[in-house]
């Protein structure tokens, strides 16, 4: 069968009130960013409280599909047939043509519910869903009619076409990237922080990220890793702003003046804190990070309480309360886990203490981190120069 | 400075094979088993390339087959040797420290009813020839050994195992994997009984994807890939013509002056192993280690190590650091086995000759070729003593 458009449903930005138009404007921006991607002529627009894609060319069915059902904000993607011809014994028999494609095995039962767009159309809505409904039982006597709870509704929309479709393909729901506000996600190469991402983004944030590289200490691999899950997750996060920093000299520094048992938190409050300088100078609203209570030291509520500490922005922390496994669970559905899983070190793990700190106290933290003043300003400061900036999409 | 010390991972081309490959990939392109004179061209070239080789070997062009690479010559020769004697028997003699080529293949044929010993080695890495005698067994149809090791250098004593499997039963199949050792030191095949000999081209400064497989005439031996039933059927499938132009140059090429080379290649890493040596806490593995530093003349045949590479470790240094660090100042090292060394694991070969346990994630191998120059090695010399201290000072509390 021949879609010749895809008819888009969305949800929850349906009931935002007077801004519905921001989201609705968001939404068709992704679609087309989205389509921008695959190679075809796409027609996208919106008209009555729904997203039309119109194939105007050629086009792979199964790539189109994959494509939209990575577009956050989309409940359902639904192929349509469109006829041309708009005479009544055409579309009888056209409609009976579709029913038999899209189900081989006749033993269902259905309902028609037409919708006139055109009100210049000769039949009203009733009168198309009676007479389809016959010309079907006609054409298929085991098929029945439920008007209550049918197994298939088959929608007809007469506009200047006339539209059929009855599959709905599930979308990802969430809402259309861009149009919440914009936030920093700390990324590693590990499980954690690409779901992360993803699950913000999904609240319609941009993501912009930035990796902490600790040459030699970490390989040319590793960094190539993260720009990789970068480009995994922009396939639903769209293009991603991927900053690289530098930052074996502060942790050499660290691993210098402070306790090392410490080490860990110590270095995480300086990612976040680098993380915020580039989240502030491009107006970011919030850090996003992986962390998860009591999955490592660095991640008890003592070290989140102490790392938290050192910045103003808010942290989001979409993974806070979930199991490992379901983070897999969702690493895998989003196609990062294998990438992740890859390896090679990243910069966390080369120096972990053999007993590091669980239960850090922040005063304690701040008192060793007083060995650092006057020694650390400049090289922070020189790592945020020497910030290598990658556009990855 | 750009220093390259990773030869035993592949090496640079000749000028004269890249130009040579391609002009044979625009101006003679034509396939070797077409009937007209492109193709009678294209025969021509391998026919070259075969007598190169067969002459360095000192065997007849006819035992001379071309493949993809080593692995797949040591592939050919074991599982091809294999089902082809499975009939006289199905026990197969390696040794601990082959390549990955030689053991995961020898692992397959485990799955596939054969029976393989896997000799063990002493701390320098050489085999055990009591032990070889006592593991040949009536129903021994193949042994396979390799020449030079690829992450220490030692070389096998090929001509004894030669001598002592043959006299045991002149029928078992002798295979040498040479892919670390041809053109870098002589292997006799003739003297040494040698039946089956894998090399690969891009160890010798040649194209990347083709190999040779020195298959003795009158060895039986079954295809493993099937096909047109080109070379005769032993390996199917259009030959790579500018890849065995390629190999047959370079074979001929890396035997020019080889003794000079090999002196060349000997006296500098004598000098970094010196070096090595002179900072605290290290180890040179392999017999290389007890070299004798006032002998200059690197004796072919004589030796029991190859003369370009080091496996050095540096202890409380991870080998991985220590490489990335050294690729800051744009020298070139591996650590362990490059073509396996992305799947960070303790290296087979370091713990088979029982290395101490704080070296086996903290070595490094140098390997050396003709074109590395003692400006080179003074080089690396220098960033290492700068280096080493350094990273200590950080290690993992």
């Amino acid at each position: 069968m021949i879609f010749h458009s895809f008819l888009l449903k969305y949800g929850e930005i349906g009931i935002k009130g007077k801004n519905r138009y921001r989201f609705e404007d968001a939404l068709v921006r992704q679609v087309k960013l989205a389509m921008n991607q695959i190679e075809g002529e796409f027609d996208v627009y919106k008209s009555q409280a729904r997203i039309y894609v119109d194939c105007k060319s050629d086009y792979d069915y199964d790539e189109v599909v994959d494509r939209l059902s990575k577009v956050f904000g989309l409940v359902g993607i639904c192929p349509v047939v469109k006829v041309f011809d708009m005479d009544f014994n055409n579309l009888k028999a056209e409609v009976v043509k579709y029913m038999d494609e899209a189900y081989p095995d006749k033993n269902i039962t259905f309902k028609v519910e037409a919708r006139r767009a055109n009100k210049n159309y000769p039949k009203n809505s009733m009168e198309i869903n009676m007479d389809l409904g016959e010309a079907i039982i006609e054409a298929f006597p085991e098929i029945k009619v439920d008007v209550h709870k049918p197994m298939v509704h088959l929608n007809i929309e007469v506009r200047n076409e006339i539209y059929i479709y009855s599959k709905t393909i599930p979308g990802l729901g969430g809402m259309p990237v861009g149009s919440s506000g914009k936030a920093m996600l700390l990324l590693s190469g590990g499980i954690d922080s690409p779901v992360a991402g993803y699950m913000v983004s999904k609240r319609g944030v941009t993501i912009e990220a930035t990796y902490f590289h600790a040459p030699p200490y970490t390989s040319e691999r590793a960094k190539q890793k993260v720009v990789d899950l970068a480009r995994l997750i922009s396939k639903y996060t769209g293009p991603i702003k991927l900053h690289v920093v530098n930052f074996t000299d502060i942790q050499l520094k660290i691993y210098d003046e402070c306790p090392h048992d410490e080490l860990t938190i110590i270095m995480r409050r300086y990612m976040m804190m680098i993380a915020e300088h580039f989240a502030n100078k491009d107006e970011c609203l919030g850090l996003i990070t992986g962390e998860s209570i009591g999955q490592v030291a660095s991640q008890t509520m003592e070290s989140l309480y102490c790392t938290n500490e050192i910045c103003t922005l808010p942290v989001y922390r979409p993974l806070v309360a979930f199991d490992k496994r379901d983070i897999v669970k969702i690493a895998e559905e989003i196609d990062t886990y294998e990438t992740s899983i890859l390896p090679f070190e990243d910069c966390c793990t080369i120096f972990v203490a053999k007993h590091p700190v669980t239960k850090p106290r922040l005063d304690r933290i701040k008192k060793s981190e007083e060995n650092l003043v006057g020694k650390i300003e400049n090289l922070v400061e020189k790592a945020i120069e020497t910030v290598e900036i990658i556009d990855v999409h | 400075m750009e220093v390259y010390l990773d030869n035993s991972a592949t090496t640079k081309a000749y000028d004269e094979v890249a130009k040579m490959v391609s002009d044979i990939m625009c101006n003679h392109y034509g396939n070797p088993s077409s009937l007209h004179t492109m193709g009678v061209d294209a025969e021509n070239i391998i026919k070259e390339a075969k007598q190169n080789i067969a002459k360095i070997w000192k065997v007849s062009e006819k035992e001379v087959f071309f493949t993809s690479g080593g692995t797949e010559s040591d592939n050919l020769a074991l599982r091809g040797a294999a089902f082809a004697n499975k009939r006289a028997g199905r026990h197969i003699i390696s040794s601990k420290i082959e390549h990955p080529a030689i053991i995961n293949t020898c692992k397959y044929l485990e799955e596939e009813g054969f029976n393989i010993t896997y000799l063990s080695v002493n701390s320098y890495g050489e085999i055990d020839l009591e032990e070889l005698k006592n593991s040949l067994r009536d129903d021994t149809i193949l042994v396979s050994i390799m020449h030079v090791n690829n992450e220490i250098g030692t070389i096998e004593p090929i001509e004894k195992i030669g001598e002592i499997v043959k006299f045991f039963n002149p029928k078992i199949l002798f295979h040498v994997d040479d892919v670390q050792g041809f053109g870098k030191v002589s292997l006799n095949l003739k003297k040494a009984e040698v039946d089956l000999c894998s090399i690969s081209s891009h160890k010798i400064h040649g194209p990347k994807g083709v190999g040779v497989l020195y298959i003795k005439n009158g060895t039986k031996i079954n295809p493993i890939v099937f096909g047109g039933e080109q070379q005769g059927n032993i390996r199917s499938g259009t030959e790579n013509v500018h890849g065995i132009a390629g190999i047959g140059l370079a074979s001929k090429l890396i035997y020019n002056d080889l003794q000079e080379k090999q002196n060349k290649m000997f006296n500098l890493s004598l000098k970094l192993i010196k070096a090595i040596k002179s900072i605290p806490d290290t180890n040179i593995f392999g017999n290389i280690g007890e070299a004798d530093f006032n002998n200059s003349i690197y004796e072919d045949g004589a030796y029991g190590f190859a003369p370009h590479i080091i496996s050095a470790g540096f202890k409380d240094i991870r080998a991985e650091v220590l490489l990335h660090s050294l690729e800051e100042f744009g020298i070139y090292v591996s650590s362990g086995s490059a073509c396996a060394s992305n799947h960070p694991h303790v290296s087979s070969v370091l713990s088979s000759i029982n290395a101490k346990r704080e070296y086996l994630e903290a070595t490094i191998r140098f390997s050396l070729s003709e074109f590395t120059t003692e400006e080179e090695i003074d080089y690396t010399i220098s960033k290492l003593n700068e280096i080493v201290p350094r990273l200590r000072k950080y290690k993992a509390r």
